[in-house]
């Protein structure tokens, strides 16, 4: 299916829970509602129209710093700022993200039979930070949460080991938060024995 | 536990790594053992963890690409590819069809000397270590050719948003067609020393077996699903740069098991040395090299004086004279390597040096808060890595830095479904198992 049939396919079939969608660069893409989002991705896996098998990633992108603050342009040896350049123009632009919620999962299903992709993004609030796993239907899906709740502190119901995985467990905060300094450091803190 | 005649038995725990013998990076694998039986298994990643998507975020679209070198250590030129089209993906913009070739021609390079890489020290870990050594001998006539072209072996960064840093130096087809051969003469070696050794195929056959409705759960992808049977490969199915030009066939196994693995591995390396000759065999001839009018090449410096005088007429089609490691950058295989767009790739040092819009092209693109500004959006873009899908998702709020930039490593799937592929084989079945699923830290880890 083209990326325009697929987000109608999905549309038809969740009239409610799809907020949006677009095919920017021919990426097909819905946004959902989290509450059936469980229901959604089951549908998208078993659904002879979809039939997406893969869970091919899951990651999440931190809204809340977008666009605000545009780096200023200036002289490295001055400090005097510029206008910077124009950006690229775009004939067809971009929607813009998700939803004002700071948070939106992405996920890229992808099928292996039907060859074709969708992305899916679920806006999440940083109050409720808490959706529905998806390890009943993919068991890949457990490692790849794991690192969302390392990375951006966002919980998964119903997963059964939600513990860091590329931080240690007495790190404190979630990195890839735009709050999180990227140059702040915290001290290695090795196995108690 | 009491196993029926009065002995206790218990469990045991072997803590294999993070610094093992047989863990090729750092790793820790705590298993359980019932005898020799592995029962559990408890994978702990993140020992080379640097931030690579944090540190993303702070610098510009071209300064990425260094770190993505330092992903998949052994094939750094796919995942230098993967990130620039991505980007060219967001911008909508193409790149010449000679720089299309190039691209492929390297990462099918890159491609061998990863599967040679691990192939070679599955084996060596199995006892077979002449393999190995072989196995090098021929990586290291590849990495002399990668050497030639990029000008480093392995932190290559070869690609840019919108080409590449140079073109194929003189010569590479004749030293590509004697790598190749060699490397042949090692496959066909490999071959008779593996393939049918007793003891190689005792450990290899029908262990860290996966089925491949398991594995496409997983989200595995690569050569290890294809040694399940099925048949999915990125550079067929969502075809990308030029492969689907190319002829080529897939391998699949039938099994899934490590064996299956290793077979499927050595025909990709023998499918990849055949896109290569397919791409040098089609691939749209560079640049004829002119002379200029007004003769000699004059070195870049003496060029800056030439100007300062006002001679910027007679200067203008001159080559300078670069830097090595710059050769095939120059001026006349521009329009070959690089897209027709000003505002993301670097003018050649010619024009920096040699004239004012040069120099201000060159300054626009490297300075802060200048720099490539591609427009709003967000683009997910996979190339077939070593060990699978590669996928870069870029979203970009129109700055001159990546707003986020998530890089879906092909092997963390794999990772993540060992335990699967360990529980009821013996603990030696760890050793080709771990071996075959060449982990790779900087990608696992990033």
């Amino acid at each position: 299916m083209t990326a325009a049939d697929l987000i109608q396919a999905v549309r038809g079939r969740f009239p409610d829970a799809v907020i949006g969608s677009h095919d920017y660069r021919g990426d097909a893409t819905v946004i959902i509602h989290s509450p059936p989002l469980l229901e959604v991705a089951r549908t998208l896996k078993q659904d002879p129209a979809f039939r997406m098998n893969f869970l091919m990633d899951l990651t999440a992108v931190d809204y809340s710093a977008f666009g605000k603050k545009p780096d200023r342009a200036f002289f490295a040896s001055s400090g005097v700022p510029v206008r910077p350049p124009p950006q690229i123009p775009d004939p067809e632009p971009w929607p813009g993200p998700p939803s004002p919620a700071r948070f939106a999962l992405v996920y890229h299903f992808f099928s292996s039979l039907r060859k074709h992709r969708i992305r899916m993004e679920v806006p999440v609030e940083e109050q409720e930070a808490e959706l529905d796993s998806l390890t009943s239907l993919w068991p890949g899906a457990d490692w790849l949460e794991r690192e969302v709740w390392d990375m951006f502190g966002i919980r998964f119901r119903g997963h059964g080991n939600l513990k860091r995985i590329l931080m240690y467990e007495e790190f404190s905060g979630h990195p890839l938060r735009k709050d999180y300094p990227v140059n702040k450091r915290q001290p290695l803190l090795g196995p108690v024995n | 536990m009491d196993n029926g005649a009065g002995l206790q038995t218990r469990e045991m725990l072997l803590n294999v790594g993070p610094a093992h013998p047989a863990m090729h990076g750092i790793i820790r694998i705590v298993t359980k053992l019932d005898g020799e039986r592995v029962t559990d298994v408890d994978v702990e990643i993140g020992y080379l963890h640097r931030g690579f998507e944090k540190m993303s975020e702070t610098v510009d679209y071209n300064g990425v690409i260094p770190y993505t070198d330092r992903l998949n250590y052994v094939s750094p030129l796919i995942n230098n590819m993967g990130y620039c089209m991505a980007v060219e993906k967001l911008l909508g913009i193409s790149v010449p069809e000679r720089c299309h070739y190039i691209r492929v021609i390297v990462s099918e390079i890159s491609r061998i000397t990863d599967h040679l890489t691990c192939v070679g020290a599955s084996a060596m870990e199995l006892g077979a270590f002449t393999v190995f050594l072989y196995m090098i001998k021929a990586r290291e006539y590849l990495w002399e050719l990668v050497e030639m072209v990029t000008g480093a072996r392995l932190t290559v960064s070869y690609c840019r948003v919108g080409g590449v840093k140079g073109d194929l130096p003189e010569g590479f087809a004749a030293r590509c067609k004697f790598a190749l051969q060699e490397t042949r003469k090692v496959l066909a070696e490999s071959h008779a020393l593996l393939t049918r050794n007793r003891i190689f195929v005792d450990r290899m056959s029908g262990t860290g077996t996966i089925s491949a409705e398991d594995a496409i759960s997983y989200g595995i992808t690569g050569p290890f699903l294809r040694a399940t049977g099925a048949a999915y490969d990125v550079r067929k199915d969502c075809p990308y740069s030029v492969y689907d030009r190319l002829d080529f066939d897939v391998p699949v196994g039938t099994r899934g098991d490590n064996y299956d693995r290793y077979l499927v591995r050595m025909e990709e390396m023998e499918q990849s040395m055949r896109i290569i000759e397919l791409a040098l065999r089609d691939i749209p001839p560079g640049p004829v090299q002119t002379n200029p009018e007004t003769g000699r090449p004059i070195p870049a410096a003496e060029m800056v004086d030439e100007g300062k005088v006002g001679n910027i007429v007679a200067i203008a089609g001159v080559r300078a004279v670069t830097d090595p490691t710059l050769e095939g950058s120059g001026k006349p295989h521009h329009p070959a390597i690089a897209a027709d767009e000003k505002r993301v790739f670097l003018p050649s040092k010619e024009d920096t040096y040699g004239n004012i819009e040069g120099l201000m092209q060159h300054f626009k693109l490297v300075m802060h808060g200048h720099g490539i500004r591609p427009p709003k959006g967000e683009v997910y873009f996979p190339v077939e890595g070593a060990n699978g899908e590669l996928g870069f998702y870029i979203v970009s709020d129109g700055a001159d830095k990546p707003y986020r930039v998530r890089v879906r490593p092909p092997c963390f799937a794999i990772m993540s479904a060992l335990p699967k592929l360990l529980i009821g084989d013996l603990v030696a079945d760890l050793i080709p198992t771990f071996g075959s699923v060449n982990m790779i830290g900087g990608e696992l880890d990033r």
